[in-house]
């Protein structure tokens, strides 16, 4: 028999090694971004897992979809198509509007803005760290995603690509405590910066100064994406101010947002790429 | 090594495979914090079952493939993992011996200590958890459920006569 001395000998070197080796790992991991390709591997590896937890949910829903009545699904396609005429039109206004705004920048000779590519990416039904805001969406470098690439849905701003796998990526939410979204309110165009703050459906607003409060920002206030940073577009709608609070002790006042994209209820999100048009 | 001094080494695998769907199922909001600790789990187990094939290397590159499901940093839980491989390969003798309920407080106590260390580098990070208090209940639903996982897996052991 092996003397189990030298065994034990062998197990707490190996533990201390890889010990050693987890938190030069997790330092550089944190500190500089030398992994990207590393985790862009694994997370095709893992795919396979997350593909098969997803499978049932979405088995599920096909299920239920084929089980509709045809009554049912008759009413909703008239619904979506009296909801598609009504949009048509806006869009005639708004295809108009668009193209007075290009011939006025092109008097004032500034650039027009640019034009932008959409393609609908499907939530994966997984969990991630409870911690963080994150999700795990099903388009990855395989359907051109890259890292920081906005993400949108209907009513506004999501998040920003932080992961990319080849089939599934992973979005950091805008309500994740390490996110912070530069953006303006619409009305009277006072920049400020959206910080998350790890709670669902919150954001607080940075470096806005006790002074000037009343005419700068007030309850109801739109906010929009003010394009520096030049990650996100400008103009994307962002949240609406829900709470202004000065705070006489420091210099900044402690204002609150509530997202308007459906964060937490979503299905499907929108991965927004720059074109030049 | 020779071929005939392992086997069964895909039971073990899909073991780790089941484990980590359980971990990434979506649960309702109020059942994230009890949600039991299958990988650590299985670890364990097969650490007490077979010390002299999954070893703390084993433990780490579980680790690494938990780390990028779960999206935290490379080596958090590959640091966890190895720790608890060590502590349970290093007595094993001792809770091999133990009754169920027993080894339950045993698997209480490694799972609570690193979602602890879990919960402070998440902190460090800056990603608070919601409930402070969490990591206790994901060690207590982890006991309760020990002694029927570790059946079903001693059960599959024997029957698929991995060693």
């Amino acid at each position: 028999m092996k003397s189990s001395l030298t065994e034990e000998r062998t197990l707490n070197i190996r533990v201390m090694l890889f010990i050693v080796a987890s938190l030069i790992l997790m330092i550089t991991d944190h500190r500089f971004g030398y992994f990207q390709t590393v985790r862009t591997h694994l997370l095709t590896l893992v795919y396979p897992i997350q593909y098969l937890v997803n499978l049932p949910l979405k088995t599920g829903q096909w299920l239920s979809m084929s089980a509709n009545r045809r009554v049912k699904l008759l009413q909703e396609n008239a619904k979506l198509h009296e909801e598609n005429l009504r949009l048509k039109v806006g869009l005639q206004k708004y295809q108009h509007l668009s193209k007075e705004n290009k011939r006025l920048r092109q008097l004032l000779h500034s650039s027009t803005r640019l034009g932008e590519r959409v393609m609908l990416a499907e939530i994966l039904a997984v969990e991630l760290d409870s911690a963080k805001r994150d999700i795990t969406i099903n388009k990855g470098s395989k359907h051109g995603v890259f890292i920081n690439q906005p993400v949108i849905d209907a009513q506004g701003v999501v998040g920003q690509v932080t992961q990319v796998g080849m089939f599934s990526s992973i979005v950091m939410l805008i309500t994740d405590y390490n996110h912070q979204l530069p953006v303006q309110i619409e009305r009277t165009g006072l920049r400020t910066v959206a910080k998350g703050m790890g709670t669902v459906n919150r954001l607080s607003l940075l470096y806005i100064p006790n002074i000037g409060l009343n005419h700068g920002i007030k309850v109801g206030d739109l906010l929009v994406t003010s394009g520096f940073g030049d990650k996100f577009a400008k103009g994307y709608p962002v949240a609406t101010v829900i709470d202004v609070t000065p705070d006489i002790g420091k210099p900044y006042a402690q204002v609150q947002a509530s997202p308007l994209a459906r964060l937490e209820q979503n299905n499907e999100v929108l991965l927004v790429w720059k074109t030049n048009k | 090594m020779n071929v005939e001094k392992h086997h069964g080494g895909w039971v073990i695998l899909l073991s780790f495979i089941f484990s980590f769907m359980l971990a990434i199922i979506p649960l309702p909001i109020w059942a994230t914090v009890w949600r039991p600790d299958w990988v650590e789990m299985v670890l364990i187990y097969w650490c007490l079952a077979i010390p002299q094939r999954i070893g703390i290397m084993t433990a780490w590159s579980i680790g690494i493939i938990y780390d990028v499901l779960h999206n935290s940093l490379l080596g958090q839980h590959a640091l966890f993992f190895s720790f608890i491989a060590y502590v349970s390969i290093k007595l094993h003798r001792q809770i091999r011996l133990f009754p169920l309920w027993q080894q339950a407080i045993v698997i209480f106590g490694l799972i609570t200590i690193t979602h602890l260390f879990n919960i402070i580098i998440n902190t460090i990070l800056g990603h608070p958890p919601l409930v402070v208090i969490s990591f206790i209940y994901e060690g207590l639903t982890s006991m309760l459920l020990w002694p029927w996982l570790f059946i079903i897996l001693r059960d599959m052991r024997r029957t698929y006569n991995v060693y």
